[in-house]
C-alpha cells in the first residue's frame, strides 16, 4: 500500500513540476530577458536540422497513401477520388502527426540529452549561480523555436506528400497530374487546415516541453542522461498520439458547430 | 544531544561586518538529514576554509550560501539580506554578487574560454567593446590569455579551474565560493590554483568560503600572502600576520560544525579527529 502511495505521490509531483515548467516557458515571454539568438539557433537546429527527414518521409507517405487507397478506389471505378482522400488525410492527420512524431524522435531526445548533460556537469547550476534563469535561457527558446518551426515543417511535409502522391498516382494509377492536384486542393476547407495547424502547435509544445523537463530532471549521472533521452522520446510520442485523438474529436465537433 | 564536545568551537574575533551568516541551518534529502543545525559567519574579506570528509555537506553549504539550495530550516544572510525565504528571481540578483567556482569548473562546453568568461557580462547587456578588454584582463590574471579562443575540452583540468576562477572574477563579486578547487589536481597545479586564490583575496579583497579536504590548502592561504609590489606570493612574517586577510578553519562532521578556529588553534588542537587531518 505504501509503495502505491509513494508511486502516486511521485507521479503527481512529476505532473505538477512538468506543468509548472511548461507554464513558465510561456509566461517567460511576457518579461525580459529574452534570448532571441538562442531561439534562432534552436530554430536552425529543430527546423532546418529536421528538414531532410521531413522531406523524405513526407514524400513517401504521400506516395504510399496513394498506392494503398488508389487500388481500393479503382475497384469501384473511382480512382480519381484518390487525390481527395490523400489530401484530407495528409492535411488533417498524417502531416501533423507523422511530422510531430519524427521531430519528437529527433529533437525531444536531443533536447533531453543536451540539457541532461548540462545538468550532470553542473552547467545548469553554474548558469543559476551567475544570475541566469535556466527556464528563460534553456527552455523558452526551445519551446518557442519548436512552436514556430513545427507548423512550417508540417506545411512542407504535406506539400511534399501531395507531390509524392501525385507522382504515385500518375505512375501507378494513370491519373492525370492536373486532375489529382485540382481535386487535392479543391477538397480542402478552412476547417481542415485549422485542424492540422492546431495539432502542430500542440505537438510542438509537447515535444519541446517534455524534452526540457526530462533533461532538467536527470538523476544518476550519465546513465540518467541515457534514461532521460529514451523517456523523452517515449513520453512525447505517446502524448502526441493521445492528444491527437482528443484534438481530432474537438476539431470535428468545432467544425460541425461553426463551419 | 551534542555528539561532539562543543568546547572545540573557539570564539573568532570579528574583522568587519559579516558577509555570510548561517544560523541553525538544517538540510536533508531522502537519504536523511545532512546538515543538522549549522551556525557560522564569514566576515568581510575573511577566508573560511570548510574542511571535512566526503559527504559531510561542504558543497551543500556553498550551494546554500549562493541560494542554489534552500534550507529546510534556519536562516542564511548574505551581504545583510536573508536569502532563505527569497524567490528565485530575487535570488538571481543576489547571485550576481557571488562568484562560484565549481569543483570541475562547470564551464559551458559549447562556448569558447572567452565566451565562458564573458558570459555574465553578456547577460548584463554589455557591448563587445566593453567586454573584450575585461575578458582579456581576467584571463591575463589567471595567466591564460592565450586560450581565449579555445574550447574547454581542449584545456587540462587545472586550466579549466583557472578559467572557472576567471569567470567567477569577471564581475568583481565581493564574495567568492570555491568548491574543492584543487581536488584531483597534481601538487604543482594545486599550488598554482591556491596562489591564484591568494592573489584574488589580496588584490580584490574578496570574502571567500573554500570547501576542501586538503588541509595544506588552508594553511597555504593562512600563511602566505600576495605582495602586489613584487607581484610574488610570500610567506607571512610575524609582523604581517595582523595585516593579511584572516583565514579561519571550520571542520564539519556528522552534519555539524565540529571545530571552528584559527590555523594556530587547529595546529595546537589535541583532538584525535582533528589530528587525523594534520597527519
Amino acid at each position: 500500500m505504501e509503495v502505491l502511495q509513494d508511486l502516486a505521490k511521485t507521479s503527481v509531483l512529476k505532473v505538477q513540476n512538468y506543468s509548472k515548467l511548461s507554464f513558465q516557458s510561456i509566461t517567460n515571454l511576457a518579461t525580459g530577458p529574452r534570448y532571441m539568438q538562442d531561439t534562432l539557433d534552436q530554430m536552425d537546429d529543430i527546423g532546418v536540422g529536421s528538414l531532410p527527414i521531413v522531406l523524405l518521409s513526407g514524400f513517401f507517405i504521400g506516395a504510399v497513401m496513394v498506392l494503398q487507397t488508389g487500388t481500393q478506389f479503382e475497384r469501384f471505378g473511382q480512382a480519381s477520388l484518390t487525390g481527395d482522400i490523400v489530401s484530407l488525410a495528409l492535411v488533417r492527420e498524417l502531416g501533423p502527426s507523422i511530422t510531430g512524431l519524427l521531430v519528437a524522435g529527433r529533437c525531444s531526445s536531443g533536447i533531453a540529452s543536451e540539457l541532461g548533460s548540462m545538468l550532470v556537469t553542473e552547467q545548469v547550476d553554474a548558469m543559476r549561480a551567475m544570475g541566469t534563469d535556466p527556464s528563460r535561457k534553456l527552455v523558452t527558446p526551445r519551446v518557442l523555436a519548436s512552436l514556430i518551426t513545427l507548423p512550417l515543417l508540417t506545411t512542407i511535409s504535406v506539400f511534399v506528400g501531395l507531390i509524392g502522391g501525385m507522382v504515385a498516382s500518375v505512375l501507378s494509377l494513370r491519373i492525370n497530374a492536373t486532375t489529382f492536384w485540382e481535386r487535392a486542393i479543391k477538397i480542402l476547407e478552412f476547417s481542415d487546415i485549422m485542424q492540422g495547424f492546431s495539432k502542430t502547435v500542440v505537438f510542438a509544445f509537447i515535444l519541446a516541453t517534455v524534452g526540457c523537463y526530462q533533461g532538467l530532471n536527470v538523476r544518476g549521472g550519465t546513465q540518467g542522461v541515457g534514461r532521460a533521452t529514451t523517456q523523452a522520446v517515449v513520453v512525447s510520442s505517446v502524448l502526441i498520439i493521445v492528444s491527437d485523438t482528443f484534438l481530432t474529436k474537438l476539431a470535428l465537433y468545432l467544425a460541425d458547430k461553426f463551419f | 544531544m551534542e555528539p561532539y564536545p562543543s568546547s572545540l568551537a573557539s570564539t573568532v574575533t570579528d574583522t568587519g561586518r559579516p558577509s555570510i551568516e548561517f544560523n541553525n541551518v538544517r538540510l536533508g534529502f531522502d537519504e536523511g538529514e545532512i546538515l543538522r543545525g549549522v551556525t557560522f559567519s564569514a566576515q568581510e574579506r575573511e577566508t573560511v576554509i570548510l574542511l571535512g570528509e566526503t559527504g559531510t555537506g561542504k558543497t551543500l553549504l556553498l550551494k546554500l550560501a549562493s541560494g542554489l539550495l534552500r534550507p529546510d530550516s534556519g536562516s542564511i544572510q548574505v551581504l545583510g539580506k536573508d536569502i532563505s525565504g527569497m524567490t528565485e528571481s530575487e535570488l538571481l540578483e543576489i547571485r550576481r554578487q557571488i562568484g562560484f567556482v565549481f569543483q570541475e569548473g562547470a564551464l559551458f562546453d559549447s562556448l569558447t574560454v572567452g565566451e565562458n568568461v564573458a558570459y555574465r557580462l553578456y547577460e548584463d547587456g554589455l557591448g563587445d567593446d566593453e567586454i573584450q578588454p575585461l575578458v582579456k584582463e581576467v584571463l591575463r590574471f589567471v595567466e591564460l590569455a592565450h586560450t581565449i579562443d579555445s574550447l574547454p575540452s581542449e584545456l587540462s583540468g587545472g586550466m579549466r579551474r583557472r578559467v572557472a576562477i576567471a569567470r567567477a572574477l569577471i564581475a568583481r563579486p565581493p564574495i567568492v565560493l570555491y568548491d574543492s578547487p584543487t581536488a584531483g589536481l597534481d601538487p604543482i597545479t594545486s599550488q598554482t590554483i591556491i596562489s591564484l586564490i591568494l592573489r584574488l583575496r589580496d588584490v580584490y579583497g574578496v570574502t571567500a568560503l573554500l570547501a576542501t579536504h586538503r588541509l595544506q590548502d588552508g594553511f597555504a592561504l593562512a600563511n602566505f600572502h600576495f605582495d602586489p609590489q613584487s607581484k610574488k606570493v610570500r610567506r607571512n612574517s610575524p609582523t604581517e600576520h595582523s595585516r593579511v586577510a584572516p583565514t579561519r578553519f571550520l571542520v564539519l562532521r556528522a552534519g555539524k560544525i565540529y571545530f571552528e578556529g584559527s590555523p594556530d588553534d587547529m595546529m595546537k588542537s589535541q583532538d584525535p579527529y582533528l589530528q587525523r587531518f594534520l597527519i
